[in-house]
């Protein structure tokens, strides 16, 4: 299963952290630190996948991928598919893509609830859920659409922009 | 002091984004203060009437205690309230803040979210039930998932696929925080692998995929379903998690894996997905490794990863490499060069597993050449992965008591150049096997002391603290091996050279007790000239362990020991272990004070009085036959077991003597006997006393000095033994294997020979006999403790599985919530079984399908009358048979 997916800058600064076993906020954060030390001391142009026994126990690796100031990362264990976790990271990109039209780091920052309602209709309890991102974006355009009707009086300043 | 919130703030409310942008514009260092006067803010917000105003607060409070660990629990209570709310906004936001904070077990007021849970889970809105199915999965707890069965279980037949899919995801949840749960909602879950929408198969057969993780044999009587997705499916996702399922099932059952060999093979010929393809390599390499013709097919795709630009794909392939290796050798040995190859890649990952693949190749027929590529490599590397290297080469060639090594002396002189390469960090390693050898391999010890003086008398190496081990180590086996030694002498300018200031204290004082070795030695040489008995004793010693000419070379150059020399000898040791007496370490300290107090001794003796001489070295012989016996006394690696191999002397019964003791101290007879006990104690003792005493060396008598200094050396015993005892072995008994021990030797070259006429076969350039590596035959290497199987959730649920897949109430684990809900789930389960059965038999096209299904439901009831409780085993190999035919 999908023990976590975090999103952070290249700064190693969070912008997402989602992990689909209860961990305390700190260690979340402790874990998110170390997951940044262990990226930032590898070079460009190497392989994707970080064995991370030391941080979350055995045969968990993670996948990770930069994209522009972003670093996207999937913390997985023996019964996902290593290159199939790389597609799937694709899929989340891409859905994020469609979602904000040219996605950027701002995107992600000021959509904080949004990112996690996109990312919940791809992963649910760490299991695999929707790899298709245009059905994503159907079913996220259809929330926000849904919630614009009913909230249609009411300043929502903070829906998806 | 409670503020109630005005309208103004209401009104002037800051929102997210308000606080995202002042975050950004806050000078680095002053973030906290903001999140705190925004902490303050939220906490007056919160508690207002008005949704708006507090679902921005709590929306506000989750982003900061997610992104910068702002503590929220105090706020649970405000998520719950908010979850009732009709606009899915805010419930969305209710639902965010209590997956993202709650811990499902400390967290109280989840209890009463089950409510609002269940109310939500059956919504007319799909989303409104997806958004409760993900908060359930994230705060799951027991009580939750007992609660909110039914209504899972209703969700498991919705007729949206957008909401099915979920529930299948969120059910396993569910399984593992109430196993009872299973018995209610396993035969949906099954059904659903007939579904024809891929998300619900996807995440049905993912579920699958996790559950059959832990314990998967309950799932054996699903092989025919899997079977079919496995044909028919062309979905990748799909096929990946079945294949990882069918990797599990497969080693459980061999007629299974002759079963889908070929279909997997198929996918993997036909797909372009690499995921897949290598999915299914990973599944053929280790579950299928019988099956030459897929493992050849499969090697074939992995060379081809292997040849990839993509990093990845080269890594995944080396590591399927590895996998294979365990199993088909010549699959690496094929790829020799790729693997080589990639020891030079920049990528530190793929660089790692072709180290880990070059060193599955090493035989003893290739170690020496492997060795000397890896160490240039290492050389090369960058310090991270030249250690990564060392280490790597040391555990290899140490396996199995040097299994691979042949010609030691090069091994030795091997040990000594990693030593000496600057980024070496493994010099405890390397200390511990000098060692190992010394006393394991005695055909070895002379090149040994050759290497250890090198490494001893190099006074640029005492500056490099990561190698003070090993100096300590070549410090050690110079002195216990003087006598191979060419010029005891020099070593002795060496132990005491002014560098070794620089040494830690822990290995200076090995270095003193060294010297303290080497005196002596020297000493027994020097009274020799006039006392023949010592010298005597020891040149039999020498020539006996070596026929060498070294030897003979070593121990003339000694005969020309004058007493001059032999002054000088005392003096260099005085001068520089004089101030050494006063150090503040105890243990240099004590051992300088030792060899101090010697020379005293000496000096007085024999050059004490001029006139008395010859009476004077007499004495002096004796003293130093003592202390010279002790320490030419060989030791040996110590068992774990050594204790047990103590014989048990005749006439003592131990067990029946014992019982009585029991008897006795147990205190429940009324009549206690403490003269009786004291027999027995006595007895014991004596038995203790005499094993002791034959145990020992046969030709030596104990003396009291060589007690004494034995007990010294058991102090220190972190360099005599080996690594593996090191800490776990009780000294209390002297080694009961002795090396020289005739049988044990004899066994030995027994299975030697037998082993060289099947080398020399294969090698006719070998001329020389390894020698003899002593081993002590059972004990040492590791205990392989039998795997703990797991207990815990996953073994509850298979219970359950079992239960329902083999429609056995027999194995029922009782629980009392259980019983509150047996009625209802009773009747349910009548219901889904006979659900089950009729869709069977509408699936069955063929006779021996519906068979299958009657076998199916046949064969283990007639067995469960049989078993009591959990022994399921025989009853589900017998499940699948039909379908395996």
């Amino acid at each position: 299963m999908i023990r976590g997916v975090i999103i952070m800058n290249d700064q190693g600064k969070p912008r997402l952290i989602k992990f689909y076993e209860f961990q305390p906020v700190e260690k979340q954060h402790e874990l998110v630190r170390s997951i940044y030390r262990i990226l930032c001391s590898r070079a460009e142009n190497v392989s994707n996948f970080v064995k991370v026994d030391s941080l979350f126990g055995p045969d968990v690796r993670l996948v990770y991928k930069t994209f522009a100031t972003l670093y996207f990362v999937f913390v997985f264990d023996n019964s996902e598919n290593e290159l199939a976790m790389l597609d799937l990271m694709q899929v989340f990109v891409e859905t994020l893509d469609k979602c904000f039209s040219n996605v950027c780091e701002l995107d992600v920052v000021f959509n904080f609830s949004k990112v996690h309602t996109i990312l919940d209709e791809i992963i649910l309890g760490g299991q695999v859920l929707e790899t298709s991102s245009s059905e994503v974006v159907k079913a996220v355009e259809e929330i926000s659409k849904m919630e614009r009707n009913a909230n249609s009086i009411l300043p929502a300043s903070w829906q998806g922009r | 002091m409670a503020v109630v919130p005005s309208l103004m703030d209401s009104l002037f409310q800051r929102s997210i984004d308000d606080v995202i942008k002042g975050l950004r514009l806050c000078p680095p260092g002053t973030e906290s203060i903001f999140i705190s006067k925004s902490l303050d803010e939220i906490r007056r917000e919160i508690k207002s009437t008005d949704p708006q105003t507090k679902a921005t607060a709590l929306h506000k409070l989750t982003y900061l205690h997610s992104l910068h660990s702002a503590e929220m629990s105090w706020a649970a209570f405000h998520s719950v309230e908010l979850s009732s709310s009709a606009a899915h906004s805010y419930k969305r936001v209710a639902f965010l803040s209590a997956s993202l904070s709650f811990n499902p077990s400390t967290t109280q007021v989840i209890l009463l979210l089950t409510h609002q849970l269940r109310k939500d889970l059956s919504s007319a809105n799909p989303h409104d039930v997806s958004l409760a199915l993900s908060t359930l999965s994230a705060i799951c707890n027991p009580d939750l998932a007992r609660d909110l069965t039914p209504d899972v279980f209703a969700l498991l037949a919705s007729g949206k696929p957008f909401v099915r899919k979920k529930a299948i995801a969120a059910v396993l949840r569910v399984f593992e925080q109430y196993p009872d749960a299973v018995r209610v909602c396993f035969k949906r879950v099954v059904e659903n692998l007939e579904s024809d929408d891929m998300g619900i198969l996807s995440a049905v057969v993912g579920l699958f995929c996790e559950l059959t993780e832990k314990e998967p044999r309950s799932y054996l009587p699903l092989a025919p379903e899997f079977y079919k997705i496995l044909v028919d499916c062309r979905n990748n996702w799909v096929l990946i998690k079945v294949i990882k399922i069918f990797a599990k099932l497969a080693p459980l059952e061999p007629r299974l894996g002759k079963r889908v060999v070929e279909p997997i093979c198929d996918h993997m010929a036909r797909t372009g997905a690499k995921s897949l393809a290598f999915e299914c390599v990973r599944m053929i390499v280790t579950s299928l490794s019988e099956y030459d013709s897929a493992v050849k097919l499969a090697v074939a795709k992995l060379r081809e990863f292997l040849l990839e630009d993509d990093p990845n794909l080269k890594y995944l392939g080396l590591q399927g490499l590895t996998i294979v290796s365990k199993t088909n050798m010549w699959a690496v040995l094929e790829n020799k060069e790729l693997v080589v190859k990639a020891l030079s890649d920049v990528d530190v990952n793929i660089k790692v597993e072709a180290l880990r693949l070059v060193m599955c190749m090493v035989s003893e027929d290739n170690v020496m050449e492997i060795s000397r590529i890896l160490i240039s490599q290492a050389l090369k590397s960058d310090p991270e992965f030249c250690n990564e290297i060392l280490g790597h080469v040391l555990l290899t060639c140490s396996r199995n008591f040097y299994e691979v090594v042949f010609d030691f002396d090069w091994y030795v002189s091997f040990l000594g150049e990693m030593a000496r390469i600057p980024h070496c960090r493994k010099g405890n390693e390397i200390e511990n096997q000098l060692v190992d050898i010394g006393m394991r391999v005695k055909d070895a010890r002379v090149q040994l002391v050759h290497i250890a003086r090198e490494l001893v008398i190099d006074p640029a190496l005492l500056g490099n603290s990561f190698i003070h081990g090993v100096l300590g180590a070549a410090a050690w086996v110079s002195g216990e091996y003087i006598e191979l030694s060419r010029n005891p002498f020099e070593i002795m300018e060496a132990l005491l050279q002014p560098r070794t200031s620089l040494l830690t204290p822990s290995v200076r004082a090995v270095y003193i007790q060294s010297a303290f070795k080497v005196l002596t030695f020297c000493l027994s040489l020097y009274l020799k000239l006039s006392v023949d008995t010592v010298a005597s004793q020891l040149l039999s010693d020498t020539e006996l362990d070596n026929g060498n000419g070294n030897v003979v070379v070593a121990s003339s150059s000694m005969h020309r020991f004058t007493k001059e020399s032999f002054v000088n000898l005392m003096n260099l040791v005085e001068t520089n272990l004089g101030p050494l007496a006063g150090s503040n370490e105890v243990e240099v300290q004590e051992r300088a004070s030792n060899v101090l107090g010697l020379i005293k001794l000496i000096k007085l003796i024999v050059f004490g009085s001029e006139g008395d001489n010859v009476k004077g070295e007499v004495e002096a012989s004796e003293m130093v036959k003592l202390i010279f016996d002790a320490f030419s006394e060989d030791l040996g690696p110590v068992s774990v077991n050594a204790q047990e191999r103590v014989p048990i002397p005749d006439g003592l019964v131990l067990k029946e003597n014992l019982g009585d003791l029991d008897d006795i101290c147990g205190g429940d007879t009324e009549f206690s006997l403490p003269s009786s006990f004291s027999i027995v104690k006595l007895q014991k003792m004596d038995a203790a006393g005499t094993s002791d005493c034959t145990s020992k060396e046969e030709s030596e008598t104990l003396t009291e000095s060589t007690s004494l200094l034995a007990e010294h050396r058991k102090r220190h015993g972190l360099y005599y033994l080996s690594s593996e005892n090191a800490g776990t072995v009780s000294n209390d008994y002297p080694p009961a294997i002795d090396p020289k021990d005739k049988d044990a030797d004899e066994a030995e070259d027994l299975a030697r020979l037998t082993e060289e006429s099947l080398v020399i076969k294969k090698k006719p350039n070998q001329a020389r006999i390894r020698p003899v590596v002593v081993k002590l035959d059972d004990g040492e290497g590791f205990n392989v403790s039998a795997k703990k199987r797991e207990v815990e959730g996953g073994d509850l649920i298979s219970g359950a599985v079992q239960e329902v897949l083999l429609g056995n109430e027999a194995t029922a684990t009782s629980s009392s919530s259980r019983k509150r809900e047996s009625s209802k789930k009773s009747r349910e389960r009548n219901k889904q079984q006979h659900g089950h059965g009729k869709e069977r038999k509408s699936q069955s096209t063929g006779k021996d399908k519906e068979h299958d299904g009657q076998g199916q439901r046949e064969k283990p009831k007639r067995k469960s009358r049989q078993r009591g409780d959990g022994g399921a085993l025989p009853a589900q190999s017998s499940v699948i048979p039909d379908f395996l035919l």
